[in-house]
């Protein structure tokens, strides 16, 4: 950055994503000298503010932010209460009203199985966050205790795990899940879900492995050593806070992708089946008549990209707040 | 550069081994192969046995995956659901999808860097906003409802298009479909040469290029895109083989008989030889792909040399 003034603050974090977590270490050290923050503003005398508190800073006044956060919040109540919005059954149909456009009652009209596809819509919100937040969690929690153990001790399992996310890569996605999902006869969403994190959790360890390992460089991580801190410690108390703000990133992204992996197997025909209500379903069930009655699959199309954007726009929102290179 | 090349090829074999052996026990994990060969009937006991023995599928299945890569590498992939061998299956699949991939690499190419040159160079401006929220926008809708939308808009509303394309699959006929697939790489890859150039544009080079009195086209083609596009040429490689695996869904939406569709086929009717044999392909395509990238980038960076 050749125009602007030498700023330590912006140095450290020049190091990249893992180098941000000794900008909250340096912020701590050095605010008496640096009573700024990051956007230039006067900071409150008194206690540092940490990464965390500096993210949510910027992220209260980010439009991105708060527009996506209320989609999602949106998206989380009308899930665990659909009847709030849908006074409608999604089961219930009535053939002889098949394909018809929108009336009085029925806004989005009806799928070719005579379905309220507004009712259908909304309660399959209800499969689609389940199964995002569900394969997140489960991929976050796997990936960053593999890559995070991997990265902390090295050595021979350390070269394991990398050949092994190595195999996990060389497979493509839609096609494991068509191989393995194809024997699934339960209508539940677990399947789908084991099969998410069964080969989603190399890319959270990857990340997971490579911040560790930057974060353990750190002078106050050999200080602990030095005290005689345990491995527990030093990985839980020192290293894991300042690891996890890229797992989380690239998590809440991946929340996003899954949504619409679950969709697209569901599309296959090899995820959710009938008589589960889900957008995937619905858009494969509507694509045969799609001449006669698009709105059949233009709704659940509309909600599922809308989701999906949702999660990605919160994921970039985030990664901008925890990442002072890119402010 | 031979070593490394070496030291490289071996590395892959393990990756190879792995990858193959995983989809190998998946496919076993799918069902009963025999099943898939009476039809819809129940195989009769005596025959189901007799079937089992005649591909090995009594003996364990380390020593089933061992038979079975001894066999592809003397060309011999086994036999499809039909009786047609996997060989001839992939002879007409893999040039249909070979095509529907250069296709969408081209896309990919073509607007995908020119969007990302254009947007990098006018960072904040109106076009630049616009591209990326367009970005965005493709990016979270799934390639299924692209390819449904446009296949509704293009093929059935406006008829610019054939909703379906025939069995010899032009290029011509794969347009569409290969804008479809590279749809959301597009969009990555448009970021991606985006942000590569908005950080290069503020390096000395370039302002020495300037200072230097070049003209804008040659500083920005000589010596700021070809030090932005190694993360783009990185992104661009590895998706070869995404995308290749990736057609499936776009093969079926416009009923291309690619490699897609044969490994659908091959799934719905539990043909284990059909499936890890396309798989076994695919994977190695990736491989070899990611390699060429790796070696891409002394062509485009001099400053890395491989030993």
């Amino acid at each position: 950055m050749p125009d602007e003034p030498y700023e330590p603050e912006r140095a450290i974090a020049g190091t990249g994503m893992g180098g941000q977590m000794d900008l909250a270490a340096s912020e701590a050290v050095t605010l008496e000298k640096m009573p700024r923050g990051p956007d230039g503003t006067e900071r409150p005398a008194g206690r540092p503010r940490s990464l965390w508190s500096d993210a949510w800073h910027d992220l209260r006044r980010n439009p991105v932010f708060i527009l996506s956060g209320l989609v999602i919040l949106f998206l989380v109540v009308i899930s665990l209460w659909p009847s709030l919005i849908a006074s409608g059954n999604p089961l219930q149909c009535d053939l002889a009203k098949a394909q018809e456009g929108s009336q009085a009652g029925h806004p989005f009209g009806f799928n070719g199985q005579g379905c309220d596809v507004y009712t259908r819509t909304v309660y399959g919100a209800r499969t689609s966050v389940a199964v995002g937040v569900c394969a997140t969690l489960g991929v976050a929690v796997l990936g960053s205790v593999l890559g995070g153990l991997a990265g902390f001790f090295g050595g021979v399992w350390d070269a394991l795990l990398s050949r092994v996310t190595d195999v996990f890569f060389a497979i493509p996605v839609v096609l494991g899940g068509l191989v393995l999902l194809s024997v699934v006869t339960s209508n539940s969403i677990w399947p789908v879900i084991g099969f998410m994190v069964l080969l989603g959790w190399p890319q959270i360890s990857r990340i997971a492995r490579g911040s560790v390992i930057t974060a353990k460089q750190n002078d106050y991580v050999q200080a602990a050593r030095a005290l005689g801190a345990s491995n527990s410690r030093m990985l839980l108390r020192h290293i894991a806070p300042n690891a996890v703000a890229p797992v989380i990133v690239v998590a809440t992204i991946a929340l996003g992708t899954y949504i619409a992996l679950e969709a697209t197997l569901s599309y296959l025909g090899v995820g959710l089946k009938p008589p589960s209500v889900s957008w995937g379903i619905d858009i494969s069930a509507a694509s045969p008549y799609i001449r006669n009655a698009p709105h059949a699959l233009l709704w659940p199309s509309g909600a599922l990209a809308l989701t999906v954007l949702a999660f990605i726009m919160l994921g970039d929102a985030v990664r901008d707040a925890l990442d002072p290179k890119l402010r | 550069m031979g070593r490394y090349v070496l030291r490289r090829l071996l590395q892959m074999i393990p990756v190879f081994v792995g990858a193959t052996l995983l989809i190998f026990l998946m496919v076993n994990v799918m069902g009963d192969p025999i099943a898939g060969l009476c039809g819809d009937r129940r195989c009769d006991p005596a025959t189901a046995a007799q079937l089992r023995a005649e591909f090995g599928l009594d003996k364990p299945v380390w020593q089933q995956y061992l038979t079975y890569m001894g066999n592809v590498f003397t060309g011999d992939f086994g036999t499809a659901f039909n009786g047609q061998p996997v060989t001839e299956l992939m002879g007409s699949a893999f040039p249909v999808t070979i095509r529907l991939t250069i296709v969408a690499i081209l896309f990919e190419i073509v607007i995908g860097i020119t969007l990302g040159v254009v947007t990098g160079l006018r960072r904040g401006r109106p076009v630049d906003t616009t591209v990326l929220l367009v970005t965005l926008v493709v990016i979270s809708v799934p390639t299924f409802v692209t390819g449904l939308l446009l296949q509704l808009l293009l093929g059935v509303e406006w008829g610019w298009i054939k909703p379906s394309v025939s069995p010899e699959a032009g290029f011509g006929e794969l347009i569409v479909p290969g804008l479809v697939l590279a749809s959301v790489s597009l969009a990555y890859v448009t970021r991606l040469t985006r942000t590569s150039i908005a950080e290069n544009k503020r390096s000395d080079y370039v302002r020495t290029a300037i200072a230097k009195g070049l003209p804008r086209h040659r500083v920005v083609t000589r010596h700021l895109l070809r030090n932005s596009l190694i993360p783009v040429v990185t992104f661009i490689g590895t998706d070869v083989g995404a995308l290749m695996g990736g057609a499936i869904v776009t093969e079926r939406i416009f009923n291309i008989h690619g490699v897609g569709y044969q490994l659908y086929q091959g799934i719905l009717r539990q043909n284990t030889q059909t499936v890890v044999g396309f798989v076994t392909v695919l994977v190695l395509v990736f491989l070899v792909a990611n390699l060429l990238v790796d070696l891409l980038y002394a062509v485009l960076d001099p400053r890395i040399r491989y030993a």
